[in-house]
């Protein structure tokens, strides 16, 4: 078989774990490669083998350990290598996750490559032998579809996007060691210092399917936005007035210009919806709102709206929701 | 120290806002502004300059009415402006405007060296948030993308920025002159007072075009760009909506619902 791979990017923690969504790109990376192989691409020092179980049940057939001597947290130098590694395979395409880190690689790459690039696609087709990926904008309200028109192609992809599903039949990935020619253009800027956030328990909120988010209507109080979440099984995040009067950490910020998310499942409590909060969670699957203000605006892209006290109504949700649980 | 803020005019985030049939942000309704986003980049900027006995140049690539984006960074503060203006520019992509940007840079380190370049996180019409990595790479400079905080040490002749990620934070350093682009948590931008404005209409700005700037028109605007909206449409509106007034059970009657629609 002739048909060159399809890459993606392999996003993963320190300790080597693969983050949720690269499930997502791998079972999108098989829709399109229409039977051409799928490659992963591991940049850092971690070890690929806690990986290599959900990538065998993905069917990757192999990996590309890239190996430098510079730092691969710098995008640059992850740049030099997927740029090496698209000449070297042939790829007509790569996925990546649609981080902020990701985005510095394929702004790199698109300028190094002459590749077209579409970020945060929500999906990915071949339409007419060209690729067509899909995406929310303006604030989650217009849909779009977009060809690339180069004959390579670079897509972040957001969490979420497609249901993740192993492979008809798993694979034994080899793995092999890539070694980067770094370009001095890398070595420029200096990484000083790098501190990964610890892990809070609850899923990611980037990638989480249920999001509960708290608002200036908490006045400060997350307990029951966070037991709710819990209940749910689900991450919490907060809005722009809840991070700057330091009820939570900035991390929690949704919004544009913090995290956007876009889970199956929504819920704001003491949210107004404000439209740089919808702007980063319009795009969601399902949206409840509580709020004690029958005028906030959330009410108005709220599919399940109460007017209520979010401290009666979000710890009687919890309790009903691990009641019928318990149930089955 | 002379510094150039790259701009942008988009439509007002609080507006309508649309796509046109040939699938591009609309961005003639008459409620364009200064990208919300760039107004950090412009307090960075001036902040720097006035530390480091500097001058900031506020430059933008748009249409007519994106004038108003540099005028806005004149009365915060700007000394002057550059305003690309060409018609083959229009239905640029991220790296196409990056392109122009990037000409219109070395356009004014000819005439005087530019020491930094400052951009917003990202423009809030596309969001792609790839011009200022692609930026620095057409320049041929290093960038540090994403700054929450940002020194410059002129005697060292460095940049330092303090980031957040996803998942991690890091400090970045590169020698200037250097590419930066500063988030909404670096900052509180200045409004501008009325001496400011009035001082602003008497500021420079200059318009230049592709042909000024030596770019190829083929390499950007609808020519060059690398993706064609094949289509767009309002998302359609949500269907069998709730609202309901908590009379003592809306958390129960939540969970049943969220039951029902198989979320739980």
């Amino acid at each position: 078989m002739t048909a060159t791979p399809v890459l993606v990017l392999l996003d993963h923690a320190a300790d080597g774990t693969l983050r949720p969504p690269v499930r997502e790109l791998l079972t999108l990376a098989r829709t399109v490669a229409d039977g051409a192989p799928v490659h992963g691409v591991w940049a850092g020092t971690a070890d690929v083998a806690p990986a290599l179980p959900v990538l065998a049940a993905q069917g990757v057939a192999a990996v590309h350990r890239l190996v430098a001597d510079a730092d691969l947290h710098l995008s640059s130098v992850v740049a030099d290598g997927l740029g090496q590694l698209l000449d070297a395979t042939g790829a007509g395409l790569l996925l990546l996750v649609s981080s902020f880190e990701s985005k510095e690689v394929a702004a790199r790459l698109a300028v190094r490559t002459g590749a077209g690039v579409v970020t945060d696609a929500d999906g990915l087709e071949v339409a007419d032998g060209r690729l067509v990926a899909r995406k929310t904008v303006l604030a989650g309200t217009w849909t779009t579809r977009c060809a690339i028109t180069t004959p390579v192609a670079l897509v972040t992809v957001k969490a979420n996007a497609v249901p993740a599903a192993d492979a008809p039949a798993a694979t034994e990935p080899t793995v092999v060691d890539a070694p980067v020619q770094v370009s001095a253009a890398s070595r420029r800027v200096q990484l000083v210092e790098r501190t990964e956030r610890p892990a809070s328990g609850r899923p990611d909120l980037g990638s989480a399917h249920v999001v509960v988010v708290g608002g200036r209507g908490t006045e400060g109080d997350f307990s029951p936005v966070e037991d709710l979440a819990d209940a749910l099984g689900g991450a919490v995040g907060a809005t722009r007035v809840a991070t700057d009067e330091g009820w939570i950490g900035h991390d929690a910020q949704i919004g544009q210009t913090g995290v956007t998310v876009a889970p199956r499942l929504y819920v704001g409590a003491g949210v107004s919806g404000a439209v740089h909060h919808r702007g980063g969670m319009q795009a969601s699957g399902t949206i409840v709102a509580v709020n004690a203000d029958a005028d906030a605006p959330i009410f108005e892209i709220a599919d399940y709206g109460i007017v209520g006290d979010l401290f009666t109504v979000l710890p009687q949700a919890a309790a009903e929701v691990r009641r019928l649980r318990a149930q089955g | 120290m002379r510094i150039v803020v790259c701009v942008k005019f988009v439509p007002d985030i609080q507006s309508d806002r649309q796509l046109g049939p040939d699938g591009r942000v609309v961005r003639d309704l008459g409620d364009g502004t200064l990208n919300e986003l760039d107004e950090n980049a412009v307090e960075a900027a001036l902040t720097l300059a006035e530390e480091h006995d500097g001058e900031v140049v506020v430059l933008t690539v748009g249409p007519d009415d994106a004038v108003d984006a540099v005028r806005k960074g004149l009365q915060m503060g700007a000394a002057q402006a550059v305003h690309v203006l060409d018609d083959d520019v229009a239905g640029s992509d991220a790296i196409g405007t990056a392109t122009v940007l990037a000409a219109a840079v070395r356009h004014l380190h000819a005439a005087e060296p530019v020491d930094l370049v400052v951009t917003g996180m990202a423009g809030l019409d596309g969001l792609t948030s790839l011009l200022p990595t692609a930026l620095g790479e057409l320049l041929d400079l290093p960038s540090l993308p994403l700054a929450a905080r940002l020194t410059v040490d002129p005697g060292a002749g460095t940049v330092t920025v303090e980031r957040r990620l996803d998942h991690a934070s890091e400090t970045l350093t590169a020698a200037l002159p250097a590419v930066v682009s500063v988030t909404d948590q670096a900052n509180a931008p200045r409004y501008p007072n009325f001496k400011g404005i009035m001082a602003a209409k008497k500021k420079p700005v200059t318009t230049l075009t592709l042909a000024d700037l030596g770019v190829d028109p083929a390499t950007v605007g609808t020519a060059g760009a690398r993706t064609q909206v094949l289509a767009a449409a309002p998302r359609p509106p949500r269907e069998d909506r709730v609202l309901v007034q908590d009379t003592g059970d809306a958390g129960t009657r939540l969970a049943a619902w969220l039951v029902e629609q198989k979320l739980v």
